[in-house]
């Protein structure tokens, strides 16, 4: 293997678009969207969802071919016809789910990609190669560490650093931080700023936080409905004026006022749960927990601390080791008819993998919890399709659901709009019950507003929610009671008046 | 999942037909090894297998079992199984029909049919549904274990008909006991093809619409997408694996009783002759749909049956049409991974 220059001198790529339009079927999702990515800059793209953010970065990277307009490289006109192709010219992706493989080492991830790989590694070599590699970042990991002990911050920075030790230079970001945590994303955004800054890099990061726009960006690019609505420099806009490039002269919804619950009744109860992992450990210990009718109990805590087995062992798909699930006082077996019964209805992390079927159209996915009831039922057991359109027609219009129509599969959905899909079809019925994880992952602005109004309402309804968050916003804004998961443990509670969000965070962070 | 819109069903159409031209190709350079002309061994493929009224039928009698034990696979793989038990379900079936059958001489014949019908579906059921039971309670492969209940189901007919069930009279052959004369089915109407046809026609009709339309099929499209979210849902994933087990088996079990009444009379190692493997194959061509399996299985149906006349008339060797097959399955099996690569067939008029 011949050594890569870690870092050439040559100044970063340059790339510009120009009046790229990109077509799915009748839909227009790029229209004519001409953007300069200039050399060593941060540059952020923005725009709700369903805009074409993923859809203009996977056009630069070649997953998809523009119909029309021009991408150019350092000034060369070039047709990237495929990902290889576009990492030739130095373009990297990090995409928002992890692509390293949790059994190897650092290291093992970091040489995996590399291209000319010989069949036998010499790996004394190779390691003295990543060492130097690491001492030339302006961050670092252990190289001997297994990724699968990596937190989701160092997970992050792992497949930045992949990227640039393949040697891309121009590195976009689709949602990087939706899987951190703020600390987190100050920290690896600032570090990537510092190297387009010393002008080593170039970024481009799809967002939907204007705060880590305004706070780490040069330049802003902002899409509405496939066409550009606005660009500039950071520095030059306001607040204000990044809000009405985004939506327009829409509103964004007010929060839903809180109202004094009436009936107390408890009707969710965890007692002494204990949930196991993957990998044979405990992630849940000895968890107990009620949760009463119109009231939000929120459960804080970073990633990785038990929050998606305790989810997933709620929603039936994990079996508990050992402890009990009570609903209105009685047993919680997950079957299908005490989730219908008793009003309960979920919304895990990852949706398109965890609670869809991708190769099923947008309505069949909506129809997913009703549709062995009539009126999309005849005859006891025959199913009728139309409707099962109907039913999707009409959540798609209610919930806003930017597709192509109710027969489209549903993986060929925004990010955001297959989170709304699913919020649809859980929040659409009688809900009594409401489990829900990182409900406002991937939702731009008015979407966030929106459906934490949803969640309110319900809970004003009376329905009794647990809100599991990374985001200490979403839950310091929504819950009623605040409990914090740590290493599995709850271990902090604390009421909605009483909150304080340090003592909060100190409880995140550690056990104390 | 099915081609639920038009575009699905184009691309299958396309991708597949895509993969039998290329196989053929690649089996016209087989042939052509052999020093000859792969045109006229096409010819002679069709003239073996369509050409005549005669060739017709002999394509439809191949055709019967395999549209059955096609199923097999079918059925479990749509809830998101690899079942390859067809051949031991079948034989299974067989077994069951015959021992069933041997005691109903006294019925009238439409009794007698549907019992033995019923015990070699029944048989076949069960075989398969252990499998899924195993899988499902105790975490065993279904494709090691169908594939390894095979040479049980083998072993286990070798062992009756060399002994328990064995008709000793028969001397050309070893073979079990047979089922009253009264009792074997004719040929369907205008056709010089058994009754085996239309029961597998049947069956592939009835189980397209239950799996099309009617919430047990959408619930096992659902699992069969993505087991997670079925869990999420509540459905009851152990029954319904547990029931596509057995309506797989229960297919390929009753290619065994057609088996034995349309055509041999009695268990013997002429029950083994490939079917299971064959349908593996045309379940996978057909996407696991059981509308299109009735299709798939002509054409295959037709390769078997002009084999051997190819075989005999450019002197090929005996597995040429084994290998036919084999290369068309390859091929299917690699055109798998082109679905969703043409841009084409993702353009959808709203
Ligand atoms: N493969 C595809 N087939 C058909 N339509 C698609 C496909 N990919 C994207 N689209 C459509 O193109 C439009 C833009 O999608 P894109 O993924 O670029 O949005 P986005 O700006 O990234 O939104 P989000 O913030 O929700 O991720 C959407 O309406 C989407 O449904
Ligand atoms: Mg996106």
């Amino acid at each position: 293997m011949t050594e890569k220059p870690a870092m050439a001198t040559l100044p970063p790529p340059d790339v510009t678009v120009t009046d790229m339009t990109k077509r799915f079927g009748a839909l227009v999702a790029l229209d004519a969207v001409s953007v300069h990515f200039e050399s060593g800059t941060f540059h952020a793209l923005l725009g709700e969802n369903g805009a074409g953010k993923s859809t203009l970065v996977k056009c630069l990277m070649g997953y998809y071919q523009a119909d029309e307009g021009d991408i150019s490289v350092n000034g060369v006109t070039q047709h990237v016809t495929n990902p290889r192709h576009a990492h030739h010219l130095g373009l990297g992706m990090v995409y928002q789910h992890f692509t390293l493989v949790p059994s190897m080492t650092v290291a093992e991830n970091l040489v995996l990609g590399e291209e000319g790989l010989s069949s036998v590694i010499n790996w004394k070599e190779h390691l003295e190669i990543l060492e130097a590699f690491m001492q030339s970042m302006p961050f670092r990991l252990d190289l001997n560490r297994s990724v699968s002990n990596l937190a989701a911050g160092e997970k992050q920075k792992l497949e930045i650093l992949k990227q640039l030790h393949l040697g891309s230079r121009f590195l976009i970001l689709d949602e990087p931080t939706s899987v951190l945590t703020p600390d987190e994303a100050d920290q690896i955004l600032g570090l990537m700023r510092q190297l387009t800054d010393e002008n080593r890099i170039s970024v481009v990061m799809i967002t939907h936080k204007l705060r880590e726009v305004e706070a780490y960006a040069n330049e802003v690019t902002v899409l509405r409905h496939g066409r550009l609505a606005g660009q500039g420099y950071v520095k030059d806009l306001t607040h204000a004026d990044l809000i009405r490039m985004m939506i327009g002269n829409e509103k964004i919804s007010k929060p839903a006022v809180r109202t004094k619950a009436s009936r107390r009744e408890i009707a969710l109860e965890i007692r002494n749960l204990v949930v196991g992992n993957d990998k044979g450990l405990t992630a849940v210990s000895d968890a107990s927990l009620q949760v009463k009718e119109g009231e939000i109990v929120g459960i804080a805590g970073v990633s990785g601390n038990g929050q998606t087995e305790l989810v997933e062992a709620l929603s039936g798909q994990r079996d508990e080791e050992s402890g009990d699930i009570f609903v209105r006082g009685e047993k919680y077996g997950k079957t299908r008819s005490e989730m219908r019964d008793f009003g309960i209805n979920m919304l895990p992390e990852d949706p398109l993998n965890n609670s869809c079927v991708r190769e099923m159209s947008v309505a069949e996915n909506l129809a997913i919890r009703i549709f062995d009831q009539p009126p999309t039922t005849y005859a006891g057991c025959l199913i009728n399709r139309g409707a099962v359109r109907r039913h999707g027609r009409d959540l798609i219009e209610r919930f806003r659901i930017k597709t192509q129509g109710p027969d489209a599969r549903i993986e060929t959905l925004s990010g955001g709009n297959v989170q709304r899909t699913v919020l649809a079809r859980e929040l659409a019925g009688d809900v009594e019950v409401l489990i829900v994880q990182n409900p406002c992952f991937g939702l731009d602005l008015n979407a966030v507003a929106e459906i934490r109004n949803r969640i309110m309402e319900a809970r004003n309804g009376g329905a009794t929610i647990l809100l599991i968050s990374e985001d200490l916003d979403e839950i310091l804004e929504l819950a009623d009671r605040i409990i914090v998961m740590f290493e599995g443990h709850f271990v902090f509670e604390t009421s909605r008046d009483k909150a304080d969000v340090h003592e909060i965070g100190r409880h995140m962070a550690s056990h104390i | 999942m099915f081609g639920s819109t038009f575009n699905n069903g184009l691309e299958a159409v396309v991708i597949n037909a895509a993969a039998l031209i290329l196989t053929l190709a690649g089996f016209g350079v087989f042939v052509a090894l052999f020093g000859h002309n792969p045109l006229d061994v096409f010819y002679i493929l069709y003239l073996g297998a369509f050409a005549t009224q005669l060739s017709i039928e002999n394509t439809l009698t191949q055709s019967a079992p395999l549209m059955l034990t096609a199923l097999c696979t079918a059925i479990p793989a749509r809830a998101g199984l690899l079942v390859i038990g067809g051949e031991g379900a079948l034989v299974v079936g067989g077994v069951a029909t015959v021992l069933v059958g041997v005691h109903l001489g006294h019925l009238p014949p439409w009794a007698g049919v549907l019992i033995m019908g019923l015990a070699g579906s029944i048989a076949g059921g069960l075989w398969i549904g252990a499998a899924g039971a195993l899988r499902q309670y105790r975490g065993v492969n279904e494709t090691i274990a169908t594939l390894l209940m095979n040479y049980i189901a083998i072993a286990i007919m070798s062992h009756l008909v060399s002994g328990p069930i064995r008709d000793f009279d028969q001397v050309l052959k070893t073979s079990s006991w047979s089922i009253p004369e009264s009792l074997m089915v004719s040929t369907v109407p205008g056709l010089d093809v058994h009754w085996g046809l239309a029961v597998g026609v049947a069956t592939c009709v009835i189980l397209y619409v239950i799996m099309r339309q009617t919430t047990f099929g959408f619930g096992v499209d659902i699992l069969g997408g993505n087991p997670r979210a079925a869990q999420m849902a509540g459905l009851p994933i152990n029954r319904m694996v547990l029931v596509c087990c057995f309506i797989g088996g229960a297919g390929a079990g009753l290619a065994g009783t057609m088996e034995i009444i349309a055509v041999h009379g009695f268990a013997s190692e002429s029950l083994v002759v490939g079917f299971g493997y064959a349908g593996i194959l045309i379940a996978f061509l057909a996407r696991q749909n059981p509308a299109a399996i009735i299709i798939v299985a002509i054409l295959v149906g037709g390769i078997s049956a002009s084999g051997g006349l190819m075989q005999r008339r450019f002197d090929l060797p005996d597995a040429t049409a084994a290998v036919l097959q084999g290369m068309l399955f390859v091929m299917v099996l690699a055109s798998n991974t082109a679905y969703g690569r043409f841009k084409i067939f993702q353009l959808k008029a709203n």
